[in-house]
């Protein structure tokens, strides 16, 4: 057995490990608990297929209090959130979200981020834990100087919880008299959950399901109270506290990228398929004029793709991808089982040659060369609502 | 955890029965519970040759894969086959749940392996409690 290795990556040489409000909670719940990026998090409860399928068919709980919160605030928010983002937050309402990415100059990726407009010059990005002190730094760095802009690190004023799935609305509209019906996906709103006034209710998430993220405040017991509540509220539909596991089988079905993965300091955004958010047409940006020259030099020589095991053999984090003839031509960046579809699925970056649908390939397991195709992305997109 | 006390463990999360000279090989219930939900097995074929401590297989769960390392030398007699299908039967009861069987090669090796106390000792240190 030796060694057991872990997908996501653990971090090591990390002394001492960073603590969410729930991370006692997690314990009494009997997680096991891992090195995330520095962080004390739990991988899984009562197992992780279990949990997955929570998600999916009813509802699921996370904590995600890891992830950083940075606020911009003042006349001059909005241009500096729109020099470091690819997206243009001009097109945001006041109560809309949206995908975005911080890039370097050269049109590779600082991190991906969710922008949320607060009010008017009031402006909030969720970033990933990982990534939260350089993201700060650079935040700093490239828009700091701007006029008229305050920027505050409010990652640790907050416990975020995911309640995601189909039963995830049924479940937070116990906790809360605010109307979660008429809040649209990537929109939020704020209201009374768990007594809690001024918590902000968003409809989105990281699974690929339907789902809410809470911002509630991150004492423990406040925190701790709130968990269980969401889950006496979700007992009726099955609910689970559910770990990071689950959270990657979840969006790898669900084809949304990770930092590290998918994303990188090495990887551009057409690479990525991400280029739909990249507003170009922004007069500026950073990393804008290096995607400009990727568009008029006849676009990315290699591309993400999707890829299904058709011979038997699970391809994970890193595995090389060849051609059939034996050559290696990508590596892959996520691989698991997906534990919904019941097949073993992996995505990959390859030139663009390899990228269409149908395509086989081979991955490369532990010396043998097993046969892959190429699919359409998203593995797993979820049912329209009936009514 | 009780670890059957007839059985001999490695320091890699195998156990070991014997009966005569044919060992039967699986992992342990702490390996079983490290990995979480187990969905694939890749086993050697009958016939093929164990030498003790080096691979012969791997055990996969979602989250992760894990080399099998044989506890002793010896030739594959026999494999598990259902676990094909079901290798999901080992988060079940890993205690009952075998690999394979091989016919030793030397039985003096088994002496080199853990009691089921010794292993007790040993995953009680590796998670700390």
């Amino acid at each position: 057995m030796a060694e057991i290795v872990t997908s996501p990556p653990l971090h090591e040489n990390v002394k001492a490990l960073r603590k969410t409000a729930l991370n006692a909670t997690h314990r009494q719940h009997k997680a096991s608990m891992v090195d995330f990026g520095g962080w004390d998090m739990p991988v899984t409860y009562a197992g992780l297929i279990a949990e997955h399928m929570a998600v999916r068919t009813g509802v699921g709980l996370f904590d995600v209090s890891h992830m950083g919160d940075i606020q911009f605030r003042g006349p001059g928010s909005l241009a500096a959130v729109n020099q470091l983002c690819m997206n243009d937050a001009s097109r945001l309402q006041v109560g809309q979200a949206h995908y975005s990415a911080m890039l370097q100059p050269d049109g590779t990726f600082v991190d991906d981020v969710v922008v949320h407009k607060l009010s008017e010059n009031d402006y909030l990005i969720v970033i990933n834990a990982g990534t939260r002190e350089k993201d700060i730094q650079w935040v700093r760095k490239q828009v700091g100087h701007m006029p008229g802009v305050h920027i505050n690190d409010f990652s640790d004023y907050y416990t975020q919880l995911a309640i995601q799935g189909p039963k995830a609305e049924a479940t937070l509209q116990k906790l809360t008299d605010t109307d979660l019906s008429v809040i649209k996906n990537y929109w939020f709103t704020w209201g009374k959950v768990c007594g809690l006034y001024n918590v902000m209710i968003a409809r989105t998430g990281y699974t690929g399901e339907d789902g809410f993220e809470i911002y509630i405040p991150s004492d423990e017991p406040t925190s701790g109270r709130v968990w269980g509540e969401v889950l006496a509220a979700g007992a009726e539909f099955g609910i689970m506290p559910c770990g990071l596991g689950s959270r990657n089988t979840l969006r790898l079905e669900a084809a949304m990228a990770l930092y590290g993965h998918e994303i990188s300091d090495t990887l551009n955004v057409f690479e990525a398929n991400l280029g739909r958010y990249a507003k170009l047409d922004k007069p500026s940006f950073v990393g804008r004029e290096a995607l400009l020259e990727v568009q008029n030099t006849g676009g990315p020589k290699k591309k993400l793709v999707g890829l299904e095991m058709i011979e038997r053999g699970i391809g994970r984090d890193g595995y090389p991808v060849l051609s059939l003839t034996g050559e290696k031509i990508g590596e892959i960046t996520s691989g698991s089982p997906a534990p919904f579809l019941k097949k073993n699925i992996a995505m990959a970056y390859v030139p663009i040659e390899y990228s269409a649908v149908d395509g086989e390939v081979a991955i490369e397991i532990r010396g043998q060369a097993v046969k892959a195709k190429v699919v359409a992305l998203p593995f797993y997109k979820r049912p329209k609502k009936t009514a | 955890m009780a670890y059957p006390a007839a059985y001999k463990y490695t320091k890699e999360h195998e156990w070991i029965s014997v009966d005569g000279t044919v060992g039967t090989i699986g992992i342990t219930d702490y390996a079983q519970n490290s990995l979480g939900d187990i969905v694939f097995v890749e086993l050697p074929k009958i016939g093929d040759k164990l030498e003790a401590h080096a691979t012969f297989g791997s055990v996969e769960s979602v989250k992760a894969v894990s080399d099998l390392y044989s506890p002793v030398s010896g030739t594959v007699t026999e494999i598990n086959e259902s676990l094909t299908a079901s290798p999901e039967v080992i988060n079940t009861d890993a205690n009952t749940t075998w690999l394979l069987k091989i016919e030793l090669t030397d039985p003096a090796e088994l002496d080199s392996l853990l009691s089921s106390t010794d292993y007790d000792t040993f995953t009680a240190e590796e998670t700390g409690h």
